[in-house]
């Protein structure tokens, strides 16, 4: 490298998402100060407390930044691979190796702190699927291309799955984020959301019948979305009116005929005419499929199919969820009111943030947090503290740096010279957002309770580590984005 | 290489981040700015879960007599945050310890590696179980000291003075146990070793919980939702052990100053009637907060009075291991009851020679039994192992052995209800390839005599006496015969039936009621009941270790017992007599004027260990 290249890297830095960076982690070891406070142990920066420890977790973060501004992109082209293939291995070790904390085999003893390879593996996979769709001739609509980029992502969510650590696993599908910017068909985005909104609707309303007949609500509401989303899955991709018009009348048409005749003659389960009317409405796009030789009708109707079992089979799952999962599950869709159970910690949270107000009690002086009502409040449910202590405005302050370091990060994958580039933003920016939406979420009782931290708030070496190293490979990336590629 | 044709993806996936953000600032909004219901109960107040603790079932012996209860004890409490103002001199002086005791518990409380729930809003144990009078003399000045509270718990106590290590010991859960078990919170008690430990799920019974609202002060305010969520404690279920306590203390007696054990099964249920591991210490050095300081002494004790020999201990079995070579031989057809071994003091060939005492010679399997000739079970394996019509390879041979061995509940636990059991030896051949290389018949002939690589725990002893007495199977042998509103494991209620046929389990009884009547155990014989017997002396390093088995009624069988005496020297001389005064105290329910003194006389003999580390 040039003196002249080493300049310009420099002036090339986006030192906006620097700023964004520095203010997150700043108010995040705020809000950990709150969450540990501890009376009889005033001093902040004591190493025995977890603020103070977080002071040095801060503090190497900085220096692993600089490090990483330091290290080309040549290198990570040239070695994705290789730290892919350690991280696996890793991760693989880790399930043997691992010592059993409290069901998990997901933490490493090493010497003095605890680490957790899953953190750091993140970015080995952004790496990785960077280097894939980078190849000359990568076309994700290729079945072979995009079957090794999902293989590339699954790998590590079985191991980390393995390590008993399902919360961190899930959040390898924010990559799938990335595939759709990438081109990736929108309607497997589309059928993922459909699959949850199934699988939430079902479950939360399966016990529950409407009133005067004996039709489960939730399998009327997942039958009927069914066939909304089928047609108009039809009508959007396939542009067959006519088609349309036959299935709406047949399956909306015998749903009523149903409804009415449950109501005013022979109360009965209108959901069996319903699976009828959807199985007829699967025929007739086989049908479809055969007669026209298109192909878009066939995965229609193995859309169709999935959603109409799905009903049947999340059930079945369901019964297979290890305990403590399916409590929270059901704690989450209001099924089950037990304050002192699975639902304690999201009750205790919404207490915890409801009585912050507008402003507030101020720095210190949350007591719901201090009398440690919320447990893991300062891991995962740190953002209890940031409501509590800094009411409306520091929450609503908090996200809305967020929405502004994703932004920020949209606009600096998008100016990337290659796709490699491109790639690692968006799967930098995908876990950030995906992040903040299932921890923000399940603080405030909105989303499962799947235990992943808040990116540079929540306590904790490992994950600042890991979400430092993910962002600055790629300020590192985007700072050579004005030299000529050698 | 731009990818232009998706670009518009980005204002997309900017809009989901908009969105999610924007609808958690509406949730944030619904929250904290229009709903007061939070805003007002939340503002200062929170729950607090009272733990109720349950009281631990209690444990009886299979006659109803008690031997385990519970007693009040208080532990004493404190809020860290409400201490203010106290007299430390008078506390102290009061709770009767010193002052730097005060000040070491305290830095304990505080120090968060050793006690991570730490909270000063909380409650923290500051002293556990005190008595009941230390508590009054407590209570009467408990409002000068604020920030101290009481918490009633319950402790152990026996009833008995034997028996420890059955019973086991209840003592504060260790961090490791918290870890594994969410049930369990620091200070809660769980059971350590013996039954306590074993059927601790049915003895703790279920902590119940009081939900109280309280507010930022600490103060109750009054229960959650009028107690609707309130839950009662669960009582833990009552024990009734299989033992029998006046033979458990018999065998305790019998032993003293000796090492060994005794095992006594009721053969027809399994159930043990008494387990007599020496030496033994007195349950009552368990109970209470001294249980620390005792356990310290007895670990450090060279002669380990807290090991469980009866279960953890592995013997050479000795010459009571031929019965089970008998049976094995017949049902392999390799001797019939008529075949003869000749015996010259001993077995004798190739210039091998396993040594015997005079008896006739040559003589078949009845009398060998009852002499314990060490030459025809020699001979018997001898020919077994080297058998080629019936067995391809010496590897073959000893494979059909060892299964033989194992369905006699040989080489693995037996799986009895308590922890910390061994499995003892049977070798296979795997074992003899990797250990000998090359190997023949005679280099291995001593396990026919139950030395060499054999080893048993007296339990397996016992067991095996049993599964004689019941002509050809087991039942788990197990301690605890009954739980209350509910029954005991159905592994410890199912037949094991032995590879051997009953008709040869007749022979080798024929063989032990023989070796009572004019032979080994002749001492055993009783006029009352018909005893069967066979004594085993095993060599070691030392003085050898005398060894008996037997059952009575021989036809009824009510009674199987082993005994085992380290160091004891032939079988005739302390396990004989002392498995008879055993079999005739659960048999008559008492002993005669004979037989206690008898029983005296072996009270005090005791035998010279020296000081070294065992």
């Amino acid at each position: 490298m040039t003196e002249q290249g080493s300049k310009g890297i420099f002036l090339s830095i986006d030192w906006v998402t620097i700023m964004l960076y520095v203010i997150l982690i700043m108010w995040g070891w705020f809000s950990v100060c709150g969450a540990c406070y501890d009376f009889n142990n005033p001093d902040l920066f004591a190493w025995e407390t977890n603020s103070g420890k977080q002071i040095v977790w801060g503090g190497t973060s900085l220096v692993l930044a600089t490090v990483l501004m330091l290290i080309e992109k040549r290198f990570y082209d040239t070695a994705a691979y290789v730290i892919y293939g350690s991280m696996i291995l890793l991760l693989a070790i880790t399930i043997v190796i691992a010592p059993d904390t409290k069901g998990s085999r997901s933490w490493l003893p090493m010497g003095p702190v605890k680490i957790q390879p899953a953190e750091f593996a993140k970015f080995a996979v952004a790496l990785a699927l960077g280097k894939l769709m980078d190849k000359y001739g990568f076309n994700i609509k290729n079945l072979k291309d995009i079957g090794t980029a999902i293989g590339l992502i699954i790998l590590p969510m079985l191991l980390i799955i393995g390590q008993k650590e399902t919360g961190s696993a899930l959040v390898y599908l924010a990559f799938f984020l990335m595939l759709y910017r990438e081109g990736m068909t929108g309607s497997l985005l589309f059928t993922g959301f459909a699959c949850v909104v199934y699988f939430v609707v079902g479950m939360k309303f399966s016990d529950d019948y409407i009133t005067n007949m004996p039709v489960s609500i939730g399998e009327f509401t997942v039958l009927l979305l069914a066939m909304i989303f089928t047609i108009g899955l039809v009508w959007v991709y396939c542009h067959n009116t006519y088609a349309v018009k036959i299935m709406a009348y047949t399956c909306f048409g015998s749903t009523i005929l149903a409804m009415l005749f449950s109501i005013y003659v022979i109360p009965f389960d209108v959901c069996y005419v319903m699976l009828g009317a959807c199985i007829l409405m699967i025929l007739y796009i086989i049908g479809l499929a055969v007669y026209t030789r298109i192909y878009k009708y066939a995965l229609i109707a193995a859309f169709a199919i999935v959603s109409c079992s799905l009903f049947y089979l999340s059930s079945t799952i369901f019964d297979h969820l290890a305990d403590h999962q399916r409590t929270r599950i059901e704690v989450l869709l209001g099924k089950k009111d037990d304050p002192r159970g699975a639902g304690y910690n999201v009750n205790q949270a919404k207490i915890a943030i409801g009585s912050g107000g507008l402003t507030g009690k101020g720095f210190l002086n949350g007591t719901q947090t201090k009398l440690r009502y919320v447990p893991e409040q300062h891991t995962d449910f740190i953002f209890c503290t940031v409501g509590e202590e800094e009411g409306f405005i520091g929450a609503a302050g908090v996200l809305i740096v967020y929405l502004l370091f994703i932004w920020r990060l949209i606009i600096v994958s998008e100016r990337q010279t290659d796709t490699m580039g491109r790639v690692y933003g968006y799967c930098v920016l995908s876990i950030f957002l995906f992040h903040l939406f299932i921890n923000v979420g399940m603080v405030l009782g909105l989303t499962p309770v799947i235990g992943i931290p808040l990116p540079f708030f929540s306590y904790g070496g490992s994950s600042l580590w890991g979400f430092t190293l993910l962002l600055f490979i790629l300020l590192r990336m985007d700072a050579e984005r004005n030299l000529k590629r050698k | 290489m731009q990818n232009h044709l998706y670009e518009y993806r980005k204002y997309i996936i900017g809009g989901i981040a908009l969105l999610v953000v924007l609808s958690y600032i509406v949730r944030l909004a619904f929250l904290q700015l229009s709903n007061d219901e939070y805003k007002s109960s939340a503002d200062n107040n929170a729950f607090l879960n009272n733990i109720i603790f349950p009281s631990r079932g209690a444990i009886y012996d299979r006659n109803g007599e008690l031997l385990v209860y519970n007693q009040p004890a208080y532990d004493i409490m404190v809020i860290m945050r409400e201490v203010n103002n106290l007299d430390t001199l008078e506390f102290c002086k009061t709770l009767n310890i010193t002052k730097s005791a005060f000040e070491e518990r305290m830095m304990l409380i505080k120090d968060r590696n050793k006690n991570p729930g730490y909270s000063t809003y909380t409650q923290q144990l500051f002293l556990p179980q005190i008595s009941a009078e230390e508590f009054s003399v407590f209570q009467e000045k408990m409002f000068r000291f604020h920030g101290f509270y009481v918490r009633e718990r319950t402790i152990r106590r026996y009833a008995t003075d034997y028996c420890a290590h059955v019973l086991g010991d209840v003592a504060e859960v260790s961090p490791a146990d918290v870890e594994r078990d969410d049930y369990y919170d620091p200070g809660d008690y769980i059971g350590k070793q013996g039954v306590e430990r074993s059927y601790e799920p049915e003895l703790r019974g279920v902590k119940g919980v009081e939900v109280l609202l309280r507010d930022a002060r600490g103060r109750i305010q009054g229960h959650y939702k009028n107690g609707a969520l309130d839950r009662k404690p669960v009582p833990g279920k009552n024990l009734t052990l299989s033992i029998d306590a006046k033979v458990q203390a018999l065998g305790e007696r019998l032993m003293q100053g000796k090492m060994g054990a005794i095992v006594a099964i009721e053969p027809k249920t399994g159930e043990i009637l008494c387990m007599v591991s020496a030496p033994s210490y007195d349950p009552h050095r368990m109970e209470g907060k001294q249980r620390g300081a005792q356990m310290m002494e007895m670990q450090r004790n060279p002669m380990k009075p807290m090991l469980n020999r009866a279960i953890s201990g592995t013997y050479p079995p000795g010459s009571t291991f031929k019965t089970s070579q008998g049976l094995t031989f017949l049902q392999e057809g390799i001797i019939t009851s008529s075949t003869a071994y000749p015996c010259y003091h001993g077995f004798v060939t190739k210039g091998m020679r396993v040594g015997c005492h005079g008896h006739g010679s040559p003589l078949p399997l009845v009398p060998a039994i009852a002499t314990s000739c060490n030459g025809y079970f020699c001979w018997g394996l001898y020919h077994m192992l080297n058998n080629r019509q019936k067995y391809q390879t010496i590897q073959d041979a000893i494979t059909t052995w060892k299964d033989y061995m194992v369905s006699m509940g040989f080489g693995y636990k037996l799986g009895v209800d308590l922890p910390g059991e061994s499995r003892g030896m049977i070798p296979n051949a795997d074992y003899y390839d990797r250990r000998l290389g090359r190997w023949n018949a005679l280099g291995v002939i001593s396990i026919a005599i139950g030395q060499g690589e054999v080893t048993l725990t007296p339990l397996q002893i016992a067991n095996l006496c049993a599964t004689i007495a019941n002509r050809g199977y087991y039942i788990t042998p197990h301690v605890v015969k009954g739980i209350q509103d509910g029954h005991i494991a159905d592994s410890l209620r199912v037949k094991h039936h032995t590879k051997v046929d009953k008709t040869y389990y007749n022979m080798v009884v024929e063989g032990m009621r023989k070796a009572v009547l004019s032979g080994t155990c002749h001492s055993a014989n009783n006029a009352q009941y018909a005893v069967c017997g066979k004594t085993g002396t095993a060599q070691n390093r030392g003085k050898d270790h005398s060894a008996f088995m037997g059952f009575a009624p021989m036809e009824d069988p009510k009674i199987a017992v082993a005994v085992y005496v380290e160091n004891g020297g032939f079988g005739a001389t302390y396990g004989v007599p002392i498995g008879a005064l055993i079999m005739e105290q659960y048999i008559n329910g008492e002993l005669s004027p004979a037989s206690e003194a008898k029983a005296a006389s072996f009270q005090s003999r005791h035998i010279d260990y020296g000081t070294r580390e065992r």
